[in-house]
C-alpha cells in the first residue's frame, strides 16, 4: 500500500478500566499520520488528542527495553519498532499481549512470566561460590563458545513469544519461550555449570516437552532471539542426558592474569570498586 | 510464584487452531493435533474389531460385516489421510524436536533468519511425503479397489 | 529425570516404531492394490478376507509385529491424548482422573489385543 498521500489513519484501541469497566471494549479514535510514524508514535496522539486517560508501558522508543509489547493488527509486536506504513493498511488495531491478565488497557500482567524465568536460575550457577561472590578475575571463553548462548541472550522479556504460543494460550504450567530459552541461554554457557539443577524444573511438567514447534514465538521475536531453536536444542540435550549421552562441559577456567608485563606509560589505574 | 493480577486474556483453545495472522508450521500442528485424535479413537475401536479374529471365520466375518458400508470405506479412506500427514509430518517433528534441522545458534542480523526458516525445506519435504502417500492411498481405495469390499 | 521428560523421550521413539510398522501394517491393508506382496495376500481378493487374515495369521512375524505395534500405538497414542488434555488446564482433579482412566484403558486394551493376537495365530494353526 502506498502511503504517500496519506494523511491519517484509525486506531482502534482495545480499552479497559478496572475500576469502571466489567469486560474489555474497543474504542475508535482518528489521527493524523505523518511519514516514519510508528504505532508507539500515534499511541501518543491518541493520547494527546483523544484519551488522556490511555494507559500502555514504553521507555526507550528503539526496540531495547522490551516495554511495549503488543498485539498489533492480529500479531504480537513491538509498537516501537513498527512502523504503521509496515502493516499494508490505514486501519491500526492495538490490544494488549493475550495470554497475559490486563491490569489496565495496554498493559499486561507479565509476573507470571518473570516469575517462572526466575524459578528457572536465569544466571551463572558454579560450585565455586568464593569466586563467584568475589570474582579474581575472568572466567576464559572462545568466540565458538560464546556463539552457543550469544543469540538467546539478546532477550529484552517482552513478551511477545509468550503471547504468540499456542500451548500458552490454554496452559499456565507450561513454562513458555521466554523462561526456556532464557535457561537453555545459560545452560549453553561455558562458564555455567547448573544443567543439574536447572533440569530439577524442566524434566518435569513446566519444561519444553509441551513444545510441538508451532514456531510462532520464533516468527515474532523482535530481536532474532529464536526461542523456537533454543527450546529444541535443549530437549536434545535433556533427551541425550536421559540415556547418559550428554557430554558434560567442565565450566571455564579462570583466565591467568598475564605474568612480566609493564604497563605502557601514562594508563592509569583503575578506580577503585564502587561495590565491596 | 507471584499472583497473576487483572482481567484474564488467554486465548484458550482459538490460541490452538489460530488466533491470529500465524504461518504455515502454525497450521501443521493444528493439523498434527487433529490428526492424532483421529487416528487414537479410530485405533481403540480397531483394536476391539480386528481381536475378533481370536473367535474364528464367523466371528470375524461378523464383526467385519458391522464395518462395511459406504460410510465406513469413506472414514477409512479419512483415517488414511490422517495416517498420511500424522506419519509424514511425525517424521519431521521427531527430526526437529531433537534439535535437528533448526540451525545452529549464530549472531541474529536483521532481517533474522529463525529455526522457522532453516526447517522450512523439511516441512515441504513431509508435505510431499504425505501427498504421495495420500495418493497411493487415493488410488487403491477409488480405482483399484473401487468395488465396496467387506 | 522426572516423568514428563522420559514419557516425551519414549513417546518420539515409539513414533519411530509405529512408523515402521504401522507403514507396513498400511502396504498390505490398504496399498495392496498399487504394491501388492502375493505371499502375505495368498487368497487374493482383500487383505481383510478371513482367508487372507488366516494366513498371515500362521505366520509368527505377525502376532510378534502386532503386539509391538499395539504397544508402542497405544502408548504413543494415549500420551499424546493426556498431553492434549492437560493442554487444556481444566484443574488437578482432572488430570489425576485422565492420567488413572488412560492408564487403564491402555493396559486393558495392550493384554485384550496381545491375546486376540496370539489366540488367533493358534486358531489359524488349528485349522
Amino acid at each position: 500500500m502506498d502511503f504517500t498521500n496519506i494523511k491519517e489513519v484509525t486506531y482502534r484501541v482495545r480499552r479497559f478500566d478496572p475500576d469502571r469497566d466489567a469486560t474489555p471494549h474497543w474504542e475508535e479514535y482518528r489521527i493524523p499520520y505523518a511519514p516514519g510514524m510508528t504505532v508507539l508514535d500515534g499511541l501518543w496522539l491518541v493520547k494527546e488528542l483523544h484519551a488522556p486517560g490511555l494507559a500502555w508501558r514504553s521507555s526507550c522508543r528503539m526496540g531495547v527495553c522490551g516495554s511495549c509489547g503488543m498485539l498489533i493488527n492480529g500479531s504480537p509486536r513491538l509498537g516501537c519498532n513498527t512502523q504503521i506504513s509496515e502493516l499494508e493498511t490505514t486501519a491500526v488495531a492495538v490490544g494488549p499481549l493475550p495470554n497475559f491478565n490486563i491490569i489496565k488497557d495496554l498493559v499486561p500482567d507479565l509476573a507470571p512470566m518473570i516469575s517462572t524465568h526466575r524459578d528457572l536460575s536465569p544466571f551463572i550457577l558454579r560450585d565455586d561460590h568464593e569466586e563467584m561472590e568475589k570474582p579474581s578475575g575472568e572466567f576464559w571463553q572462545s568466540p565458538e563458545e560464546l556463539e552457543h548462548y550469544l543469540q538467546f541472550s539478546y532477550c529484552i522479556k517482552c513478551g511477545c513469544c509468550m503471547a504468540a504460543c499456542p500451548t500458552y494460550a490454554t496452559d499456565p504450567v507450561y513454562s513458555g519461550p521466554m523462561p526456556l530459552a532464557q535457561a537453555h541461554r545459560y545452560n549453553s554457557d561455558s562458564r555455567d555449570n547448573g544443567f543439574a539443577q536447572r533440569r530439577e524444573v524442566l524434566a518435569g511438567e513446566r519444561g519444553p516437552w509441551r513444545c510441538h514447534f508451532a514456531g510462532e514465538c520464533s516468527r515474532v521475536c523482535p530481536k532474532g532471539v529464536d526461542p523456537a531453536k533454543a527450546i529444541q536444542l535443549m530437549k536434545r540435550e535433556l533427551v541425550a542426558d536421559y540415556f547418559k549421552l550428554r557430554q558434560q562441559h567442565c565450566p571455564a577456567k579462570l583466565a591467568e592474569t598475564p605474568k612480566g608485563m609493564t604497563r605502557r606509560e601514562g594508563v592509569p589505574d583503575a578506580p577503585a570498586p564502587t561495590v565491596s | 510464584m507471584l499472583t497473576a493480577k487483572g482481567y484474564p486474556n488467554r486465548l484458550g483453545i482459538w490460541g490452538w487452531l489460530g488466533g491470529g495472522r500465524w504461518g504455515l508450521e502454525r497450521y501443521l500442528y493444528t493439523l498434527h493435533r487433529l490428526t492424532g485424535l483421529g487416528l487414537v479413537f479410530y485405533f481403540l475401536l480397531h483394536i476391539l474389531v480386528t481381536s475378533s479374529r481370536a473367535f474364528g471365520e464367523a466371528a470375524w466375518a461378523a464383526s467385519m460385516g458391522r464395518v462395511t458400508g459406504e460410510m465406513f470405506v469413506a472414514g477409512e479412506y479419512l483415517v488414511f489421510l490422517a495416517f498420511a500427514f500424522h506419519a509424514a509430518n511425525g517424521l519431521r517433528l521427531a527430526l526437529i524436536e531433537l534439535g535437528w534441522g533448526v540451525g545452529k545458534p549464530f549472531e541474529p542480523v536483521y532481517p533474522y533468519k529463525t529455526s522457522v526458516d532453516f526447517q522450512r525445506p523439511l516441512a515441504i519435504v513431509a508435505l510431499l511425503l504425505a501427498t504421495l502417500l495420500a495418493a497411493a492411498g487415493t488410488l487403491d481405495f477409488f480405482v483399484l479397489h473401487g468395488e465396496v469390499t467387506p | 529425570m522426572t516423568r514428563d521428560g522420559k514419557l516425551w523421550t519414549w513417546h518420539v521413539l515409539a513414533g519411530l516404531v509405529i512408523f515402521v510398522f504401522l507403514g507396513l501394517h498400511m502396504l498390505i491393508m490398504h496399498l495392496d492394490g498399487v504394491i501388492n506382496i502375493a505371499s502375505l495376500n495368498p487368497a487374493g481378493g482383500h487383505p481383510i478376507d478371513w482367508a487372507n487374515v488366516a494366513a498371515r495369521g500362521k505366520m509368527v512375524f505377525f502376532p510378534v509385529t502386532y503386539t509391538v505395534l499395539l504397544g508402542a500405538a497405544l502408548f504413543h497414542g494415549l500420551y499424546g491424548l493426556k498431553n492434549i488434555l492437560f493442554e487444556l488446564n481444566l484443574g488437578a482433579a482432572f488430570k489425576r482422573t485422565v492420567a488413572v482412566v488412560l492408564l487403564l484403558l491402555g493396559a486393558g486394551l495392550f493384554v485384550y489385543g496381545t491375546w486376540a493376537a496370539f489366540a488367533g495365530m493358534a486358531l489359524a494353526r488349528s485349522l
